[in-house]
């Protein structure tokens, strides 16, 4: 049975049973690589998207619970050729090492600077503390979402 | 004709071709050993390349960790990856600049002096030649050995050398698709693997049925003695049925190992072989002994992604895709596990997560390719489940360290033991005791080997670092490598050198106190290495250690100092903590004399990551053992520093002053332990001297004031 959602703005439907994981189905079945697997327990926040809005660990969300629903992932933000402001303050904060933490991370920025367009450095660090990070880049994420929430005022954020 | 010393790099691959190979797209592929793991090393070497040809970095392509292509430089290890393979390309691209000038020269009927080389384009006079890299490159014979005779460009010369170039690869894994993980052929299968619990287990029975109704979907067993594996199609179906499959197997000879055995005083009375490095025990008993214990438990490189590894077999060949920290290293070690010659194996890296050492990358690349000699023509993609990782990746071991010092009329140490308790730091496959995870599991498994530690001559593993850089008359270090440590033991960035800088700098404080001096001008005192001395004042300068309050406030200030392996970077840190129940850590100063440095801003991320994994490992990090081996599988039994625990870090690097590239990427480690540790000290006014600072510790430590 098809489930249909929409991802990144565009409508799609999945033919999988509606218990698997819609990090698999975001993987496997539609190409999106950039939500990744870290731990399959809400721990670590490697597979971080948003559902109508709201982060979301993808690991443990079922298809089915995502039915009709709107799913932004890492490659709803931007692009190489077009990044969005957050993706663009994290390279000039150079902001990532090994880089694996990072999309899950700029899925939770993007939700905090939607709700909130000029957060605090606690806003920041609240809405991050449940991502981990292994390299220790955790400052230089911090000054990106910062730099990013700087960047988008004045403009809608994308 | 004298022969200049050549980097081994360059004596090990003695081609130019195995290193540089000029495209037809105008660019340049220059090859190397050394992998990224997160440490921006692809992007560094690429800068050494472009300005040694005088090319714009966008010229340059690297070819990073193929068995095929590239160079066999072992493994990415030990922060020498810019001074040996950097050095190696150096080498390699001002010999192949030269030839390809005096080719140029030949053409044109000038001398090779007259030609000057811009965006790889060679003008005469400022003029163009119509002549490049690639109009000559046919002419120039790669297929000789580099012979180091062509002296390499002036540091003062450097145009992409010092600049903050940013990480080339950092866009991609901002965007999608960009690790090993993703990775995805035409002909793939998943596979997850049901690990032996312990070497020497038995599987005696596993109910297929069981698994096969968990997996809810097509599955198939791949079954070899004591190797198990469930492939599927579907990742979903190959990952239910390893979540089911351990309660649904039964083994026997399964080993049963203690809690108590976490512990790092458990290594002192166990079977060890001991070294004496240095000076042999003084005649007489000591005058003033003053002496030290510390230790750190075992610690996980607790990878943000699981081991993965794809291996496909056809036509007799095999090839694999990991993201090992070697890949000439992986395919002698599959090659003799799986009895193939190694030239039927290509090796080639992906980007996996950061590793910080050696962790299961490796091994799974070993499933992987046992897995795929039954299903020939399949590309098999394995992947770790999360307490796989955590349970099965080859740990930091813990170790014992005990200083010993004789003090002199002054206070100053007249002569110094050092003994250190440790398991082994490197079983990587091929190396000492190392093997590949899985060969256990099969019928022939490999013979048990006598754990060895690296030499001293590569940094040592136990001893790194333990010999004191400051002006001490006669040392000895006494190294007990324990033979059997309960669980694998290997390389976790920096080795022994965590345990024995702490040691070191907690004893200079303690001897500073004992002699009521400051502990910044008592170890100035007994330091003449000026490289170090100047750290020590700029980061004492930093923290305002002049006005640090006195001890026993609950806020504490503390300083330590190191030079990586005594003759990699220097680094010396400060850090404040306040301390109630925990330990929570304000700021961080770090200075870092690494001589010439390729990319400032991608070495000071190096050093600040190095730092905030430092502090994660002092103040919360604890490999727990249960009756069946590792018992800390997951984020919440192994947690680590969280964005709300992270302080606020200033990285500084000292001006090169014409002084050679120095490793970088772990020397910030074992002074930050140890600032730490000595800032706790100075906060609560008694010591903690066993790693993790918890709040168990604390609260103890506080009963005792």
């Amino acid at each position: 049975m098809a489930t249909a959602l929409t991802v990144n703005g565009q409508a799609r439907k999945v033919d999988a049973p509606e218990t698997e994981s819609l990090l698999d189905v975001l993987r496997n079945q539609l190409g999106l690589m950039g939500t990744r697997y870290g731990c399959g327990l809400e721990q670590c926040g490697c597979c971080m998207v948003l559902v109508d809005g709201k982060p979301v660990h993808a690991c443990t969300r079922e298809l089915g619970t995502v039915a009709g629903r709107a799913v932004i992932t890492v490659e709803g933000l931007g692009t190489q050729d077009k990044p969005h402001p957050l993706q663009q303050a994290f390279l000039d904060e150079q902001a990532g090492q090994c880089g694996y933490c990072l999309s899950g991370i700029l899925i939770s920025a993007k939700a905090l600077l939607d709700n909130n367009p000029r957060p605090s450095r606690n806003d920041i660090v609240a809405a991050l503390d449940r991502h981990l990070c292994r390299c220790g880049s955790h400052q230089r994420i911090l000054r990106a979402v910062e730099r990013a929430a700087n960047a988008m005022q004045g403009g809608r954020p994308a | 004709m004298n022969t200049p010393n050549l980097p081994t790099s360059l004596v090990d691959n003695p081609r130019l071709d195995r290193w540089i190979r000029f495209e037809p797209d105008r660019t340049v592929r220059i090859a190397t050993g050394k992998v990224e793991i997160g440490q921006g090393v692809v992007t560094a070497l690429g800068q050494i390349a472009a300005d040694e040809l005088d090319l714009p970095l966008e010229r340059v392509k690297i070819l990073s960790g193929d068995t095929t292509h590239g160079p066999d430089e072992m493994y990415t290890t030990s922060s020498l990856s810019i001074e040996m393979s950097g050095g190696s390309i150096r080498l390699v691209c001002a010999e192949v600049r030269a030839k390809a000038l005096e080719r140029a020269a030949l053409r044109l009927n000038c001398s090779r002096d007259d030609l000057t080389v811009v965006d790889g384009r060679f003008l005469q006079s400022g003029q163009e030649t119509g002549q490049d890299y690639w109009s000559v490159a046919g002419e120039i014979d790669l297929t000789q050995p580099p012979t180091g005779s062509a002296p390499p460009k002036p540091a003062s010369s450097y145009k992409v050398v010092g600049q903050s170039v940013p990480r080339i690869d950092l866009p991609a894994k901002l965007s999608g698709a960009a690790f090993i993980h993703d990775f995805r052929p035409d002909n793939l299968v998943h596979a997850r693997v049901l690990r032996q619990p312990n070497p020497g287990a038995m599987l005696t029975s596993l109910d297929e049925a069981a698994v096969r109704r968990a997996a809810k979907g097509e599955l198939k067993i791949v079954r070899e003695a004591n190797f198990v594996a469930f492939v599927s199609a579907v990742e979903g179906v190959a990952q239910a049925a390893a979540a089911a499959a351990p309660q649904h197997a039964k083994w026997s000879k399964v080993r049963r190992i203690m809690s108590q055995q976490e512990d790092a005083q458990w290594l002192k009375g166990q079977s060890n072989e001991e070294r004496l490095i240095g000076a042999p025990a003084p005649a007489t008993g000591p005058k003033r002994p003053v002496e030290i214990t510390v230790s750190r438990p075992y610690v996980a490189h607790a990878s943000m992604a699981p081991s993965c590894a794809y291996a496909e077999f056809r036509d007799g060949r095999l090839t694999v895709h990991s993201h090992g920290q070697g890949m000439h290293p992986l395919r002698k070690n599959l090659a003799q596990v799986l009895g193939l010659p190694v030239e039927a194996i290509t090796a080639r890296h992906l980007h996996g997560a950061g590793c910080y050492g050696h962790n299961g990358a490796d091994d799974a690349a070993l499933d992987a390719a046992l897995i795929s000699r039954h299903l020939p023509g399949q590309c098999v993609r394995v992947q770790w489940r999360r307490e796989e990782e955590f349970g099965f990746e080859p740990v930091g071991t813990a170790m014992l360290v005990t200083i010993k010092v004789d003090l002199d009329e002054k206070g100053r140490p007249a002569d110094w033991t050092t003994e250190i308790w440790s398991g082994t730091h490197v079983q990587r496959p091929g190396m000492g005791a190392g093997y590949l995870l899985g060969s256990e599991a099969l019928a022939n498994p490999p013979p048990e080997v006598k754990p060895t530690d690296p030499p001293e001559a590569r940094g040592g593993g136990g001893t790194r670092n333990a010999v004191p850089l400051y002006d001490v008359p006669t040392h000895r270090i006494v190294h007990h490598l324990v033979q059997r440590p309960p669980v694998r033991t290997s390389a976790l960035r920096g080795l022994g050198a965590l345990p024995n800088v702490f040691a070191i700098e907690s004893l200079m404080d303690v001897l500073a106190a004992r002699a009521n001096e400051d502990p910044v001008a008592y170890r100035l005192s007994i330091l003449s290495d000026r490289r170090a001395r100047r750290l020590i004042e700029l980061v004492a300068e930093r923290s305002n250690w002049k006005s640090r309050a006195p001890a026993g406030s609950g806020d504490g200030l503390g300083l330590a100092f190191a030079r990586y392996k005594n003759r990699a970077a220097y680094c010396a840190v400060a850090a404040t903590v306040t301390v109630e129940e925990t330990v929570k850590v304000e700021r961080v100063w770090c200075a870092v004399d690494a001589g010439l440095v390729v990319n400032p801003d991608g070495a000071r991320n190096q050093i600040e990551g190095g730092i905030i994994q430092a502090l994660s490992w002092t103040l919360k990090e604890q490999v727990r053992f249960g009756e069946q081996g590792i018992a800390s599988i997951d984020w919440d039994s192994y947690p680590i520093l969280r964005f709300s625990e992270v302080p606020e870090i200033a990285a500084e690097l000292m001006p090169d002053d014409g002084n050679p590239s120095l490793g970088v990427g772990e020397c910030s480690v074992g002074p930050t332990a140890a600032a730490i540790g000595n800032a706790v000290a100075h906060a609560l006014s008694v010591r903690i001297h066993d790693m993790p600072l918890s709040r168990e510790r604390i609260m103890a430590a506080l009963l005792k004031t």
